[in-house]
């Protein structure tokens, strides 16, 4: 990866250096070095913060709630909700599968947003194994709710019978488009957000006094892609809800 | 160098996508703005759905932004 040239004074820095991956731990095996990197760090860290969000907050289960037990009741009642309103009552069986999910996107990004931190969810193979997870489960919903008959879901219905030729090859292709659409969104907001504070970041010291424009641009633009964390998020929850709400109703 | 410089102007064209992004933004939002001038009471409704809409939008610039970075360091 080529470093940009100098704008900055003795050191070269790439707004895409945030997004190295380096490893911990190393474990050789015979497919290859299944290293323990700062990726698989940040995961774990997400996984930990999520836990001891969820637990550590509802375990006292008073009736006058707290700030942080309305805060997870709240993120619980959320994803609840969108399940209900867009899948209806058969979504409920689905609810611990979007709100993982949900909340493990939700925090990553977030995490993310620490300074110094390193943000998982840029990278197009964890957003790509989250989607190929959502896509792969709702395809094997929907063989197993209606067998054979799932193909039915690529045919248009109140269509003259000589548009199918054209309209299925669509169907298909738009079906197929999913987990790319849905992981590249998540990846290239996140990445682009990063690249943007940082590009800014580059601004600040070589500009001198005037440097405070770009520095409460950064301020603002850090404001701006909390709601792109949350925002992406939520997208990725409401697609998977819709994708799961395709499977069961069929249109 | 020869190849920087088409380096450079082929991420500066693959930006150029940002175009439709931006008339697809400004929609987003005039609707949003129409739908609450005549029913104030939706607003939290079409809100949420707003959102989505800028969500999704905004994707599309990023899938351009992708491309000329890929181009540029990639």
């Amino acid at each position: 990866m080529a470093s940009t040239d100098g704008h900055s004074g003795t050191e070269k820095h790439s707004p895409l250096e945030q997004f190295e991956i380096s490893p911990f731990i190393h474990f050789e095996t015979s497919i290859g070095d299944l290293a323990f990197t700062n990726s698989s760090l940040t995961m774990v860290i997400t996984v930990i913060a999520i836990i001891l969000f969820l637990t550590l907050t509802v375990n006292t289960r008073s009736i006058i709630p707290s700030r942080m037990q309305i805060m997870s009741e709240m993120s619980y009642n959320f994803i609840a909700q969108l399940l209900n309103d867009t899948v209806g009552d058969q979504g409920k069986k689905y609810f611990p599968f979007v709100f993982a999910i949900f909340m493990f996107v939700l925090i990553g990004n977030m995490v993310g947003m620490i300074p110094y931190s390193f943000t998982f969810t840029s990278h197009i193979i964890v957003t790509f194994a989250l989607a190929a997870v959502v896509f792969i489960g709702v395809t094997v919903l929907g063989f197993m709710k209606h067998g054979l008959h799932f193909f039915s879901f690529f045919i248009v219905p109140g269509l003259p019978w000589y548009m199918l030729p054209i309209l299925i090859p669509i169907e298909v292709i738009s079906y197929l488009a999913r987990p790319i659409s849905l992981s590249v969104r998540l990846f290239a907001n996140m990445l682009a957000g990063h690249t943007l504070l940082k590009v800014f970041a580059g601004f600040v010291l070589p500009l001198g006094i005037i440097g405070v424009v770009p520095l409460a641009f950064i301020v603002a633009l850090t404001g701006l892609e909390i709601l792109i964390a949350f925002l992406q998020a939520y997208v990725f929850a409401i697609l998977t809800c819709l994708y799961i709400n395709d499977a069961i109703h069929l249109h | 160098m020869e190849l920087e410089a088409a380096k450079v102007i082929g991420a500066g064209l693959a930006v150029i996508g940002v175009i439709g992004s931006g008339i697809g933004m400004g929609t987003v939002f005039a609707s949003f703005i129409t739908a609450v001038g005549r029913n104030p009471a939706a607003r939290d409704e079409v809100f949420t759905m707003t959102m989505l809409g800028f969500a999704l939008v905004e994707a599309i610039a990023l899938f351009a932004l992708v491309i000329a970075l890929v181009i540029l360091f990639g």
